[in-house]
């Protein structure tokens, strides 16, 4: 029979105003095997560590039940302290008193009821609790950082230089990411290019640092601290250690319809290509769809050109298998596909483009050479109409309900650039708020409208016609001034919804990292731990957690890193536990549990057993515990209920059930 | 049968199997019962007829486990529960010499004595070689007759085909006896109100008396040792104790065989007090094949069962709520 003692917080007044704590010590003195209760102001103050300390120690308790807050909160303090009061830190028990009870209840007679029944199915759990001992594993002191962006550079940077092996594996053929396509930021308005360039020479030359290149992450498996992970290095059909990256295959090349990634798809490159001049590496790649050899067998003029001789038609795809201690997801974004925004008439017109492509249209390397005009006929405008929140703060299924956070900014860079270079251009803006938190932010705005006179209303565009005159005919609505607006203009920018770039889903599903409703991966602690996904080992930078600016990027990048140094730092961890187990004598070999598994954790062996003295080889699931991470899925897709969870078995759960149903 | 008989004494007399597993007679004219020959004279007592509905699969189990092959008499629909128990690991392939045996619709006695056919002393009309249109009784009151389909089980008129899915050799006819819907009872009851539902399963299952007649024979039911037998669960035999565990009993072995059951129906063939039980399991199998796409368990012995295989493209709950 265990001796368990209860301790029952007060938390200020944040239990204690609803729940009648006195009333809960002495009803779960009733309650089997408590030999002790007591309440106290606050149970995670040292003074309250010490009533725990004392009473496991006067009592020789066996098991204690804290009735506090989520155990999120305070566990680990409470089983620390019982740890060095002697005690197993397993045999602790949190009864959730304040989220799950004070919080929720306004009632004191009610709220008081259910703290003690709270408390009694803890109190039925330690019960059956036994003393668990954590195991160790071992770290690889490498870091994966899956995306080449900004953010995956500077968290490769910042490990890299804390003395750490960082491998970025990019699926485009150059690091860069996102913002090596845009002209200008804000509210600084330095050229992007300028300030991300020399970050991605660092990371290239860093010698910490390797970077993979047109690969992609293809199977990942293990845990915490030892990653294995499989890199799929696609074939180049260039030879990248004897390229000189002089350009001439480029120049040469007669395949020129392959529309330009880098320059969303607004004019052609080549079939062997490399995105854009700076690129790092400067090795092209051959775009096998688009290359006449590789469609028809005939041409080769790359190769006939090629000094170095670097061209190579054989190349194979390339598996990479390598070990990592840490992974840092910076897989970025992407604008929302239009289609279901016909009304902005995107698809018909070509001067419909989104802010992106305007990014493009204004940059020197892009496909007007920076010079604004028309794409359909070349002609400079006259009239540009921005439509903000294109697709995000949505009510609907058409678009994103969130906020992408960025739009309102650039769009005050993209009409405060246009009326600087293009005076006579008049800018006029729709949106439904201005949104500019940020240090500089809102200045910024209002130097776009006092001193460049961009025309700001407040009101939604309802529909964007294409004229015969090629003019497209806006119709909005002013909400302040109550009137609805007709407006020919030359050109409309849509300020398009960002969105986690597409193949994010599949990296999550493989670091089993969980993501939400719109794709962005879950951070383990909204507020706590922001940079942590809940898959321990996992780390996120950047838009794939979640809307962000270039210098917020920047900062989340520098925090992933650090939380990924913090476990790089470390020779071994704990592993935690509760992992699950297979009874010998019940398991039936049948492999439910192994295929229900998503860690791999589950494998067979035959085991001789001694079954009530029946005596044979027995085919018996066996759980790897450094790989298992007690989800428990195997506990209940097993028929015979032979396996289980040490820590949450099967019986102390349903022991918790009936304590709460009695 | 003859056939059967001969071809099984060649393969024992040739060492090729150690032992048949068959049916022999019962005490009666129709109730033969599984059984194991090991001797080439012992097969005289060797029958098959359309009484045979017994599921020979779950036994090779321990079959398995023995010295030898052993040659085992699979219907086509009990080839289902061969394939799917090797997908568990619970029998040996290797340990097995399958001859999948001819089916023409397999005969629910009860069904004969619902018609008023009593006192039966023999049963003709029910061999393989025959052609199965009508049965006619020797009974202590005259002679009886009825059509064969009015006596089928359940389960055959919802045949899944005549096609053995795995085997080592073919003796006899088959024939898709199929002349129902397989969800129809399952609908009808989807469409009946709560109160409705639970007044039918009470109706039911209140006539249950625990004798695990249905778990014993079930192959899905295959563990080595039953959670209701196990004093490591708080499930251990509470039989009758009142009728809440009774129904909790049903509900769980259905859960426990969800996505693995065959739709073999031994477990409503065997039921003594004529329980549909097959009803649970089906309403399963509806569900699987609406939510994940047409599924029959032991079709094959590779694919993956849709309920217990974790994939990179489950399902997360917000994804089947809503996008």
């Amino acid at each position: 029979m265990q001796r368990i003692g209860v301790f029952v917080c007060h938390c200020g007044s944040n239990i204690a105003a609803t729940v009648d704590v006195k009333k809960v010590v002495e009803m779960v003195q009733m309650e089997p095997g408590v030999v002790h209760a007591e309440d106290y102001q606050y149970m995670c103050s040292e003074a309250g560590q010490a009533k725990i300390a004392a009473a496991i120690q006067e009592k020789k308790l066996t098991g204690i039940v804290v009735c506090s807050c989520s155990p999120r909160m305070h566990e680990t303090t409470f089983r620390t302290a019982a740890q060095r009061a002697g005690l197993n830190p397993y045999m602790v028990e949190i009864a959730n008193i304040r989220e799950h009870c004070s919080w929720i209840h306004k009632d004191m007679e009610e709220a008081t009821k259910k703290a003690v029944i709270l408390a009694r199915a803890a109190i039925a759990k330690v019960n059956l609790n036994t003393p668990l001992k954590p195991g160790e594993s071992r770290v690889t002191k490498r870091a994966l950082i899956i995306g080449g962006g900004i953010a995956g550079i500077q968290t490769a940077l910042d490990i890299a230089d804390a003395g750490y092996e960082v491998d970025i594996v990019e699926k485009t053929p150059s690091i860069g990411g996102r913002m090596s396509q845009l002209d200008k930021t804000f509210p600084t308005l330095d050229c992007s290019a300028c300030i991300l360039t020399p970050k991605m020479v660092e990371a290239a030359a860093h010698e910490k640092i390797n970077i993979y290149t047109y690969s992609e992450v293809e199977k990942v498996s293990g845990f915490v601290g030892d990653f294995t992970v499989d890199i799929r290095k696609k074939a180049r059909s260039v030879d990248s250690s004897k390229c000189t990256g002089c350009g001439v295959c480029q120049e040469k090349c007669p395949s020129k319809k392959a529309p330009s990634e880098f320059n969303r798809g607004l004019n052609t490159r080549s079939a062997i290509y490399t995105p854009f001049a700076q690129a790092i590496p400067n090795v092209p790649v051959i775009d096998r769809e688009n290359c006449i050899k590789f469609k028809t067998g005939k041409c080769g003029i790359c190769a006939k050109v090629c000094q170095a001789g670097a061209i190579d038609y054989e190349q194979q795809d390339e598996i990479i298998t390598e070990k990592y201690g840490a992974i840092v997801v910076a897989t970025g974004f992407d604008t929302i596909k239009l289609d279901n925004y016909d009304e902005y008439a995107y698809n018909q017109s070509k001067d419909v483009i989104t802010s992106l492509e305007l990014e493009r249209i204004m940059n020197a390397a892009g496909p007007t050479k920076g010079h604004l005009e028309r794409l359909s006929d070349g002609k400079h405008p006259h009239e540009i109409v921005f439509i903000q929140c294109v697709g995000s703060r949505c009510s609907d299924d058409r678009g994103k309900s969130y906020c992408s956070k960025i739009c309102c900014m650039y769009t005050a860079k993209h009409a405060m650039l246009i009326r600087d270079k293009y005076p006579d251009v008049n800018v006029t803006v729709f949106y439904i708020d201005v949104r500019t938190p940020g240090k500089n932010f809102d200045e910024f705005y209002r130097r776009a409208v006092e001193e460049y006179g961009v025309n700001y209303i407040k009101g939604q565009v309802g529909k964007v016609i294409p004229q015969p005159d090629g003019k497209l005919l806006v119709q909005g609505s002013d909400l302040l001034d109550n009137k609805q607006i007709l407006k020919e203009a030359d050109m409309v920018v849509l300020a398009t919804a960002i969105e986690p770039e597409a193949s994010v889903r599949k990296i999550a599903t493989m670091l089993t990292a969980s993501i939400d409703t719109n794709n962005f991966l879950t951070e383990a602690h909204p507020k706590l731990r922001p940079v942590e996904s809940p898959t321990a080992g996992v780390f996120l930078s950047g838009v794939c957690q979640g809307p962000k600016d270039i210098p917020e990027t920047v900062s989340q990048a520098g925090a992933a890193a650090v939380k990924a140094i913090g476990l790089l730092a470390k020779d071994k961890l704990m592993t935690n536990p509760c992992t699950a187990k297979a009874d010998e004598l019940l398991c039936n070999g049948c492999s439910t549990c192994a295929n229900v598994c998503p860690y791999g954790a589950i494998s067979y062996e035959d085991v001789q057993v001694n079954d009530h003295g029946i005596r044979e080889v027995r085919r018996i699931a066996v759980v790897n515990n450094a790989l298992c991470q007690g989800c428990g899925a195997c506990t209940v897709a097993c028929p015979s209920g032979a396996m289980d969870l040490q820590g949450f078995s099967n019986r102390q759960i349903i022991a918790e059930v009936d304590a709460i149903c009695r | 049968m003859q056939e059967l008989i001969s071809r099984a004494k060649e393969l024992l007399e040739n060492g090729t199997v150690a032992r048949v597993l068959g049916w022999k007679a019962g005490d009666l004219p129709y109730n033969p019962e599984p059984a194991f020959f090991t001797q080439a004279e012992e097969l005289k007592d060797f029958v098959y007829n359309g009484f045979c509905g017994a599921n020979l699969s779950k036994y090779m189990i321990e079959a398995s486990k023995l010295e030898g092959k052993t040659l085992v008499c699979l219907k086509p629909c009990d080839t289902y529960s061969f394939n799917q128990l090797i997908k568990e690991h619970r029998v040996d392939r290797e340990k097995a010499y399958i001859v999948g045996v001819g089916c023409k619709g397999k005969l629910d006695i009860e069904k004969a004595k619902k018609l008023g056919i009593k006192g039966i002393e023999s049963v003709s009309g029910a061999e393989m070689t025959d052609d199965t249109d009508t049965l006619t009784f020797q009974t202590i009151y005259g002679e009886k007759t009825c059509a064969y389909a009015d006596v089928m089980l359940e389960r055959c008129h919802v045949c899944k085909g005549k096609d053995h899915m795995v085997y080592d050799e073919l003796i006899g006819q088959s024939k898709d006896t199929k002349d129902a819907e397989r969800f129809a009872e399952v609908e009808r009851i989807e469409a009946m109100s709560p109160e409705e539902k639970f007044a039918f399963f009470q109706k039911e299952l209140s006539k249950c008396i625990r004798c695990n007649a249905c778990r014993n024979v079930c192959p899905a039911c295959s563990c080595r040792k039953c959670v209701f037998d196990s004093n490591k669960f708080d499930s251990a035999q509470k039989a009758n104790t009142d009728s809440f565990e009774e129904k909790m009993f049903h509900i769980i072995r259905a859960f426990h065989v969800a996505g693995r059951c065959t739709d073999c129906g031994e477990c409503s063939r065997v039921c003594p007090q004529g329980i549909p039980l097959h009803l649970f399991n089906r309403k399963f199998i509806k569900d699987i094949n609406e939510l994940y796409g047409e599924y029959q368990a032991g079709a094959d012995t590779e694919s993956k069962a849709p309920l217990t295989n974790f994939t990179f493209d489950d399902a997360e709950p917000s994804i089947v709520t809503k996008r």
